[in-house]
């Protein structure tokens, strides 16, 4: 007893420090991130390793916003994110209550087709990509990255899906059905409200996975009108400077979207809405 | 009020075969209770009745209109499953009410119902919690008041009682027992546990690996049961069974001991007694004799296991307190015209 008692203090301090350190270590590039973009452009070298500067401007923000092509790739993006999110979650949720509810033939070599996209890695198939786009007369075009970024994200998407599904007792379905819901109203009424954390969860791992993309970006977009923002940031690097104030600037504000995101579906991400479902 | 029928219903997954040949009839009213091991098909059978499992062959009727087709929102059938199923995201009285909701009732309708059905069941406190919020035997109550409220034509229940502790079991057994004499409403209801089938049921259906065994009312399983697997399932403690070989005007026990049968078939290879159809004898007028290897004193009844010399383990109950203690030597004798004799397949035969 008098062991766990002195000990208990002492595990709380190390495990706070533990955490307090990890916060730090991951938090620290943002930190730098928001501390260059408040340092005015004449300030970056001389206090380069100055914790907090000696003069704070927003300067690279409003120069960030209104002169330069910022909310054009800001907008480019939300667009192709949130579209991708949308039809990627929506397909995936489809495609996930029917692996996790029906027996089909064939489910178990879609299955391990799916798994199989998942492991190569997306050099290797850039060019095949590059010509079919090409073909299709997509390239420079929003909906190309769309169309790809929903391809690469509905593998993972389904399985994220699938086991959310899993997760809801299958003698709800039937109970709604019992108490006279046909498939579909079991699926509105009873299925669709305990599944928002999983398309909460859903929806914003496929967003920030849209949101940072810059691989397929870079190869499918060369014209400025149709840039997303994490290509659009390589602009702020010119031929013979870096704007170093005006890049972070934009980092800052492109974390703003993500970070809504999340606030706003971080109450459907809250677990046990099915506790007390079955049993005791 | 619903009169149903099973005529050759089988049900198959691929090749497995989980039932097969299912001829039954319950009647208007009647209290029908499935009972077997686990994995006999019970929940099958069952969930085939609430259209939630496909008929593989064979038909079920409600009232004499063939069912199979019909989707389960049109039987107008209710069920308490086993895992309750309350819907976690929706209160109490919501969760009650939720049938009448989705058949567009109107809201007082509906809340005069649920509330009636919540006073009934002795939830009227709670209407407004969630079900996680609910004790175990506060979420089988909703899973019941969820059928009452829909005034369905038929009750099932699959294992309602089997997650809760003993005391609020037995509770909850008087509790459906006064349900059906109050409602008067047809019902089956699944088990694994023989004293809920014999406390509750008007008929009994024992199944075993996908085969009816035998139908009948508790009192007729008990005496004349169909079969060895029947007599053993049946009955509480369980039937003591030995081997026995045909005798002239009767059987011969293990010990060399004729026991007078009049009219035995020369087929008997086993025979059956029940532990409470076993007496404690005067030497002189037992039949077999052994040692007590376990003596239970339950104050009402004590039982005694017994080691019988040429025959094996027996249990034998008796009323009241026996002083004996593990190692005395026990006579036993067999109560006359209470045995039951098993062929070799294990099927029930009649003395003539
Ligand atoms: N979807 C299924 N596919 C294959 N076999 C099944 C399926 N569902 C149930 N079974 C089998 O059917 C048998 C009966 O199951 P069940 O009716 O649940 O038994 P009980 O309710 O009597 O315990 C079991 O042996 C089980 O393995
Ligand atoms: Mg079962």
């Amino acid at each position: 007893m008098a062991t766990w008692q002195r000990a208990n203090p002492l595990m709380r301090t190390g495990k706070l420090a533990a955490i307090a350190f990890y916060l730090c270590f991951a938090l620290f590039p943002l930190y730098w991130l928001i501390k260059i973009a408040v340092t005015p452009d004449r300030l970056i070298y001389t206090e380069g390793t100055a914790l907090w500067p000696s003069e704070f401007t927003i300067g690279n923000f409003t120069t960030v916003i209104w002169q330069t092509d910022f909310l054009r790739f800001f907008g480019n993006s939300l667009i192709v994110s949130l579209s991708t999110a949308a039809i990627a979650t929506l397909i995936a949720a489809g495609a996930g209550y029917a692996f996790s509810r029906f027996d089909f033939r064939g489910k178990r070599l879609v299955i391990a087709l799916m798994l199989l996209t998942q492991m190569f890695p997306l050099l290797m198939i850039i060019a095949p990509i590059y010509r079919i786009i090409a073909a299709m007369g997509l390239l420079n075009s929003l909906s190309s990255l769309i169309l790809v970024y929903i391809a690469f994200n509905i593998p993972f998407a389904t399985f994220l899906m699938q086991s959310f599904f899993d997760g809801i007792p299958k003698d709800l379905e039937d109970a709604a059905m019992m108490d006279g819901c046909t498939r579909f109203q079991s699926l509105r009424k009873v299925i669709l409200p305990l599944t928002l954390p999983g398309l909460g969860a859903t929806l914003g791992f496929v967003f920030t996975a849209a949101w940072s993309e810059v691989l397929f970006a870079l190869m499918l977009i060369k014209s400025n009108a149709s840039m997303t923002f994490p290509v659009g940031l390589l602009t702020f690097v010119s031929k013979f400077s870096v704007d170093w104030g005006q890049m972070m600037a934009a980092g800052v504000l492109a974390l703003v979207p993500s970070c809504m995101f999340f606030i706003f579906i971080q109450r459907y991400l809250v677990q046990g809405l099915t506790s007390g479902a079955v049993k005791g | 009020m619903a009169r149903l029928e099973l005529t050759g219903v089988e049900k198959r997954y691929g090749a497995v075969e989980v039932l097969r040949d299912v001829n039954l009839r319950i009647n208007d009213g009647e209290f029908i209770v499935l009972v077997g091991p686990s994995g006999c098909g019970k929940s099958t059978l069952l969930r085939m009745i609430a259209g939630l499992e496909e008929i593989s062959e064979g038909e079920f009727s409600i009232d004499g209109k063939r069912m199979n087709e019909v989707p389960p929102r049109d039987r107008d059938i209710a069920m308490v499953f086993q895992s309750y199923a309350l819907y976690p995201h929706m209160d109490v009285a919501r969760n009650m009410g939720f049938s009448m909701e989705i058949r567009g009732e109107g809201t007082p309708a509906r809340r005069s119902k649920v509330a009636a059905a919540a006073a009934t069941l002795g939830l009227s406190a709670l209407t407004a919690r969630l079900p996680k919020a609910l004790s175990g035997g506060q979420r089988q109550r909703v899973a019941m008041g969820r059928a009452i409220v829909r005034d369905p034509r038929a009750f099932l229940f699959d294992e309602p009682l089997s997650n809760l502790d003993a005391a609020l079991r037995v509770e909850m057994r008087l509790e459906i027992a006064r349900l059906h004499r109050r409602l008067d409403a047809t019902m089956v209801y699944v088990t694994h546990d023989q004293v809920e089938a014999l406390t509750l049921a008007d008929r009994i259906v024992v199944l075993n690996g996908g085969i009816i065994q035998q139908v009948g009312t508790p009192l007729d399983l008990y005496e004349t049961p169909a079969n060895r697997f029947v007599a053993q399932f049946i009955g509480s403690p369980t039937m003591n069974v030995i081997a026995v070989t045909p005798a002239e005007g009767g059987v011969r026990l293990g010990n060399g001991v004729l026991l007078a049968l009049p009219g035995v078939s020369i087929d008997v290879t086993e025979l059956g007694i029940r532990p409470e159809h076993l007496d404690l004898a005067d030497p002189a007028a037992s039949t077999m004799t052994g040692i007590a290897d376990v003596v239970e004193h339950l104050g009402s009844d004590t039982n005694i296991y017994a080691q019988v010399e040429g025959i094996g383990p027996l249990m034998v109950r008796q009323h009241g307190h026996v002083a004996l203690r593990p190692g005395d030597p026990v006579d036993i004798a067999i109560q006359p015209g209470k045995a039951h004799l098993f062929d070799t397949a294990g099927k029930a035969l009649r003395q003539a």
